[in-house]
């Protein structure tokens, strides 16, 4: 039957997966073109020129000193940030009064500018680590919580009452009834969080820390030195990149993994 | 003492936005002796379902009173109500805990319902009769001490409810369950109850109460059953019955 009949094998060489390549190519190019066209490697220096920058930075242990210092920030802001947004998402999502009485502080938390944020810490807690993880942490949770909350609202009743007539415990329903069902909320919450914090971590760092790649940036600035800012920048885009590829998506694929 | 006692004036459903607040059940007196298998048997609509969350507390507002004798209480509720994203086996864990003997109990539980093979198995990948019988796993390895079964029959095709009633039977006799069923269809009553409450509806009232006199091998006779049945609802259906006139 031609219904049943299967799919026709994928070619070695997809050009669907060739397309993205070829586009980052030609970004490339028109980089290149650019740069040559400008005539001023100080003002806009071509690839070759960023890739030398890089190399220098490497070559010299401080590209991997200030992305380590602060890929350790947005670890610990990450970290922060998902688990008490999470629990504030689900308890909102879960209790019509949580729900009312915190409406009007998220509200307030997801439209404070991140400067502001950044600056009151600093200025309330001091020039230190707590206070930079603290400010950035706190950019994030309240996108955190929105998210989870919409997740906690769609919890499947059914489930909810199968497990009270049984009597299982708490921590056991959070783990196996409430948590798998947060999943998607949970990975869409991180991954837009990831994006979100390490460029929050980059404006902290600029303002008040003494390492990390907006440090390094903001010292390139002053120097003018854009192939540096833009060795930095693309470093720790590749690393996102590579988290999202080594992390998030086989951990979706796990997570998907019951769904056949 | 009774396994369950169940004593309603009635059971109101609060109104909500135009709906005004309605009886869904009305004065209902039901006791289910220890061992005994009773059937709650109506129409659709007719609160039977509602009489079931009551009882496993799922629903606390009523007018009277509902006893039961302490342990555990196993639900097969109309859907399956796996978790997806577990395996068979973990989703019996999920109920147990995490018990010295847990793993033992769940092989014999799944071996009961012939799902053995099935234990590593997502329950998303489970056809709807297979989750039933893991429903059912689910309801006795808990060792309840009453049993509250929910139309565990609808939805099937004709041959895998058969084979799904002919299994509860067998459970609730090996385990010596105090159970309580609610269904819709006369036949399923009389096959696995000892006594038969009808309802008629909405709102739910005992309309008759029949003791059903099938010994455990008439009750896996078709043709018996068949006969038992009529009887029931021709004498449901004869007007001068005594019950019915009470």
């Amino acid at each position: 039957m031609a219904l049943a009949r299967a799919a026709p094998p994928r070619p070695a060489l997809d050009p669907r997966r060739l397309l993205p390549l070829a586009s980052v190519l030609v970004l490339l190019l028109l980089w290149a073109a650019a740069a040559a066209a400008a005539g001023s490697p100080r003002l806009l220096p071509g690839p070759a020129a960023v890739l030398e920058a890089a190399w220098t930075a490497a070559a010299s242990g401080d590209l991997v000193r200030h992305l380590a210092a602060t890929l350790a920030r947005v670890a610990a802001s990450f970290l922060i940030a998902m688990t008490l947004g999470t629990a504030l998402g689900i308890l909102m999502g879960r209790s019509a009064l949580a729900d009312d009485l915190g409406r009007p502080w998220l509200l307030l938390a997801l439209n404070m500018p991140a400067l502001v944020t950044i600056v009151l810490c600093y200025v309330w807690i001091g020039l230190t680590e707590a206070a930079a993880v603290t400010a950035v942490a706190l950019n994030k949770i309240p996108n955190v919580a929105v998210t989870v909350r919409e997740g906690a609202r769609a919890l499947d009743k059914g489930l909810q009452e199968m497990a009270q007539v049984f009597a299982v415990p708490r921590g056991r329903v959070l783990v196996h009834l409430v948590l798998p069902q947060l999943a998607p909320y949970l990975l869409a919450a991180a991954r837009s969080g990831l994006a979100l914090i390490w460029k929050i971590v980059l404006v902290v760092e600029l303002l008040g820390r003494p390492s990390g790649v907006g440090f390094e940036i903001h010292t390139a600035f002053q120097l003018f030195d854009v192939a540096t800012i833009l060795a930095y920048a693309l470093a720790f885009v590749a690393i996102v990149q590579l988290i999202e590829w080594q992390g998030f998506q086989p951990l979706a694929r796990r997570l998907e993994r019951w769904r056949r | 003492m009774a396994a369950l006692t169940v004593e309603l004036r009635a059971k109101r459903f609060p109104a909500l936005g135009a709906a005004p607040a309605r009886e869904v059940l009305g004065p209902l007196r039901l006791v289910v002796e220890v061992g005994e298998t009773v059937a709650v048997l109506g129409p659709s609509g007719c609160g039977k379902t509602t009489l079931l969350n009551l009882v496993a507390g799922l629903d606390r507002d009523l007018e009277g009173r509902i006893e039961r004798a302490p342990g555990p209480i196993g639900l097969v509720f109309q859907e399956p109500r796996l978790l997806p994203w577990r395996t068979v086996a973990d989703n019996l864990r999920f109920v147990l805990g995490p018990l010295p003997d847990a793993e033992a109990r769940i092989a014999a539980a799944l071996a009961e319902v012939e799902l053995a093979d099935a234990r590593e198995l997502y329950a998303s990948r489970l056809s709807l009769g297979m989750a039933r019988r893991v429903a059912l796993a689910r309801a006795f390895i808990v060792r309840p001490s009453l049993v509250l079964l929910d139309e565990p029959f609808v939805s099937l095709d004709q041959p895998t409810a058969a084979r799904l009633r002919l299994l509860v039977l067998d459970l609730l006799r090996r385990h010596r369950t105090t159970a309580l069923l609610v269904t819709h269809e006369p036949r399923e009553a009389v096959m696995l109850a000892d006594r038969v409450l009808v309802l008629s509806g909405p709102p739910g009232r005992v309309r008759a109460v029949r003791e059903v006199a099938l010994d455990a091998a008439a009750r896996r006779d078709p043709a018996l059953v068949e006969a038992a049945t009529r009887r029931l609802l021709a004498d449901l259906l004869e007007p001068t019955s005594a019950v019915d006139a009470a």
